[in-house]
């Protein structure tokens, strides 16, 4: 909230005057209030392996995250610049290969990349768009700094806490919203629609029809799919519901079967079709990759979009930007040591303490290493690790994250936050609704902001100043 | 619509009908068992509540004996049992979550709600006979809650109506089930060996399908036993009565058919079913046997749900 100099920047002067002029006990009583309110729409998330709290809440707090809209206008570009490029890179990857052969990403991690799908080579997909919905998780650092933490290119969850988390806002702290003028959020749905039916395959009906595809009441994110399918007017199908004939998808429905053009597919790779991919899935649809080969079904995200948001690959992206774009990145990588690579796996060897090492392939905050909050002997366990197989790691240094004022139990105190907007990439153009999820790492001092690790939610609010 | 939305909105209409049957029979059966036992003759009404239920053998499977105590904790709370009130519940949230686009705002808020409400109920159980008659109450309240916001709130379409067919269905097979189990107190006069101890036995009838006022309403008369079966079998003014039920089950089924542009096995089995209904007459049943007659409509009810299952839910 505060700017280097220690004062408060000027987007959060409106909110610093409200908060001193409302007492302690009010915003304890809406924060109840809010909790109350997200238990009843039934906003929940399950959280694996932890079976005393099948449906957990997210914790959400009251207090926005603000951002300037300079600051976002910046950021909006730098967003949709980066996902351009991971979907020239998606078609590049699975046809020509340009990159490769210019020596910019090293053919190895492509190749013996468990995430690269060969199925996809040569494959066409409508309007060359592999990434149709991105969340890149992004840090300020300072005032011209966005870094961006981590690409997630296959199927990105959170955007239903960035309406739900407004909704209730909205309904909290109605003062607030008629002092300051915050970006609206609410067209996400429609502008998610449209791109989906931009992408219709050609043998689609004139109004194609789109369904969202879940793995079901028992998937973590699932009230997400729900309220999404509702937002969105579409069916929300579970792998049992649809069956293919003739290379068409169809959904079986109390008037007999129905073609499906579009699925906004919340289902991995893996999971999509028993024939190609896992033999034991049951969520999947037996035929739906050769549907989707003779082009008869559009998904999105595309298959194979786990190689761009790679972590190994990540640590390319700025080249890539260059690469494609031919224009300098605008928003920044981490700075990233790479431990297949010699030097820079000694020198994370000899720094572990101070470094974060993730797995290349892990995700959810799971599996990795903050060192400055680390024991010695999980030091030396990780070290061992790295040491056998370093190819699968790589590390990052400790971030000076920006904070924004939290609830506690000591009241209101600084807390980590970092932000994921979500970028939607349709025939025409990318978008990009002013906002996304925030989320806030609820430990003093803690960089973790997962909600399976403990961290929360806040609104984010784009200001016009 | 899906084939399972449409499938899940049945099921969930029929446990919430089934969880608001089970509390009214144990709140019946408390009632009876209040009494005097010169008053209800020898006939162990726990029995009684556990046929009506159709969960006998499951339940001898786990207790001796049927008593206050074991038939209260099976049919309300047992977790073994998968028609118990908690189990209906539960599967009506389950169905709930995964048909939420296709409710409204306030289904969900009453099977939420009574869901998170009951949890409660759940870890400590209904220790005494007030907690018990608060939960019984809270289950039939939530029941006229949700069919309520039902009513008012949802749009007349397929989903509308498959989750009417669930209600009525549910509906026709627990007043069948009540009559079955206790036909033989509501055999005419002259063929019938209780006598007026019987009295507190039909009111107990009439007040698990909650018609006791209605049946001085239609009949202007003390409770006899073939007025009641009347009422509960061919009277098409009483919700819960079999006529009442099929001539629901038939509007809903040719709303679909209409709306479908096609009709099916299901309308036409149940249009079978009202038709015998409507040209029936109380004489016709007790020479039949009522016995008889409502094993053969059970036997029916049963096969439209299995013919509407294949005909749109699968």
């Amino acid at each position: 909230m505060n700017g280097s100099d220690g004062c408060i920047r000027p987007a959060y002067q409106e909110l610093a005057r409200w908060l001193q002029e409302t007492p302690a006990e009010a915003l304890e009583y809406r924060r109840q209030e809010a909790e109350l309110l997200f238990r009843r729409i039934g906003i929940t998330f399950a959280v694996y392996g932890d079976a005393a709290a099948q449906e957990r809440l997210i914790p959400f707090d009251v207090i926005p995250r603000i951002l300037a809209a300079r600051e976002w206008s910046l950021l909006e570009k730098g967003l949709k610049q980066r996902v351009r490029a991971l979907n020239m890179f998606l078609r590049d990857i699975y046809h020509g290969r340009d990159i490769l052969r210019a020596g910019i990403v090293p053919e190895d991690l492509i190749f013996q990349n468990p995430v690269f799908r060969p199925e996809m080579n040569g494959q066409h997909v409508p309007h060359d768009v592999y990434v149709h919905i991105a969340g890149i998780d992004v840090v300020r650092v300072n005032p011209e700094n966005f870094f961006v933490l981590e690409d997630n290119a296959r199927t990105p969850s959170g955007v239903s806490y960035m309406l739900e988390n407004r909704e209730i806002m909205m309904r909290l702290f109605p003062d607030l919203f008629a002092r300051l003028r915050i970006a609206p959020v609410e067209r996400y749905p429609d502008e998610l629609l449209a791109a989906l039916c931009s992408v219709a395959p050609k043998s689609a009906a004139a109004e194609p029809t789109v369904a969202l595809m879940t793995p079901g009441v028992y998937n973590s994110a699932y009230y997400e799919h729900s309220f999404l399918a509702d937002k969105l007017g579409v069916e929300l199908v579970e792998g049992r519901d649809l069956i293919v004939k003739n290379d068409e998808v169809f959904m079986r429905t109390t008037e007999g079967l129905k073609r499906v053009d579009v699925i906004y597919r919340r289902v991995d790779d893996d999971f999509l079709d028993p024939l190609t991919f896992r033999p034991d899935s049951a969520l999947g649809v037996p035929g739906l990759m050769s549907a989707y080969a003779a082009g008869n079904v559009t998904l999105a995200n595309a298959v194979g979009t786990g190689i761009a948001d790679d972590k190994a690959i990540y640590s390319y992206m700025p080249e890539v930007v260059k690469f494609y774009l031919a224009e300098e990145p605008i928003l920044k990588n981490v700075p990233t040591w790479r431990c297949r690579e010699v030097a820079d796996l000694s020198y994370v060897l000899d720094h572990l303490h101070e470094l974060v090492v993730k797995e290349v392939h892990g995700s959810g905050g799971y599996g990795m290493l903050i060192g400055p909050a680390a024991t010695k002997a999980a030091i030396e366990a990780f070290r061992d690790r790295l040491k056998h197989g370093p190819e699968g790691f790589i590390a990052q240094p400790t971030l000076a994250l920006s904070t924004c004022p939290t609830c506690t139990a000591a009241g209101l105190a600084p807390r980590h936050v970092d932000l994921r907007p979500f970028v939607l990439t349709g025939s025409k153009d990318v978008t990009v609704v002013p906002g996304g999820l925030t989320r806030v790492a609820l430990k003093e001092g803690s960089l973790v902001v997962n909600s399976s690790q403990g961290g929360g939610t806040k609104d984010t609010w784009i200001l016009d100043e | 619509m899906l084939s399972r939305t449409a499938e899940n909105l049945y099921w969930l209409a029929r446990y919430v009908e089934r969880a608001e049957y089970l509390a009214r029979t144990i709140d019946a059966t408390l009632r009876v068992t209040a009494l005097p036992a010169t008053y209800i003759g020898k006939t162990n009404e726990w029995d009684s509540a556990l046929l009506t239920a159709g969960v006998s053998t499951s339940f001898y499977r786990l207790y001796d004996e049927a008593n206050e105590h074991n038939v209260v904790e099976y049919l309300s709370f047992a977790p073994q049992n998968p028609s118990s009130i908690r189990n209906c519940i539960e599967a009506a949230r389950l169905n709930s979550r995964s048909v939420r686009t296709a409710l409204t705002g306030e289904m969900w808020d009453t099977i939420n709600g009574a869901w998170i409400e009951l949890q409660e109920v759940w870890s400590k159980g209904a220790g005494t006979r007030e907690a018990l008659a608060k939960f019984l109450r809270f289950v039939q309240e939530t029941s006229l809650r949700f069919d309520g916001s039902a009513y008012r709130t949802m749009l007349r379409n397929d989903a509308y109506w498959f989750s009417r067919l669930g209600v009525h269905l549910e509906r026709a097979d627990n007043t069948a089930r009540i009559l079955d189990v206790k036909y033989h107190v509501l055999l005419p006069e002259e063929e019938h060996v209780g006598g007026p101890l019987d009295f507190y036995q039909w009111s107990s009838i009439l007040r698990s399908v909650s018609a006791l006022t209605a049946y001085h309403w239609v009949y202007r008369e003390t409770l006899k036993p073939w007025l009641i079966a009347d009422l509960l079998i061919l009277n098409d003014t009483l919700p819960r009565s079999l006529a009442s039920c099929y001539s629901n089950l038939v509007r809903n089924l040719d709303q679909i058919g209409v709306a479908y542009g096609r009709q099916g096995p299901a309308q036409r089995h149940a249009r079978g079913i009202r038709n015998r209904l409507e040209h029936l007459n109380m004489n016709d049943i007790f020479q039949h046997g009522v016995h008889e007659f409502i094993q053969e409509f059970l036997a029916d009810n049963f096969r439209l749900g299995e013919i509407i299952a294949k005909q749109y839910l699968t």
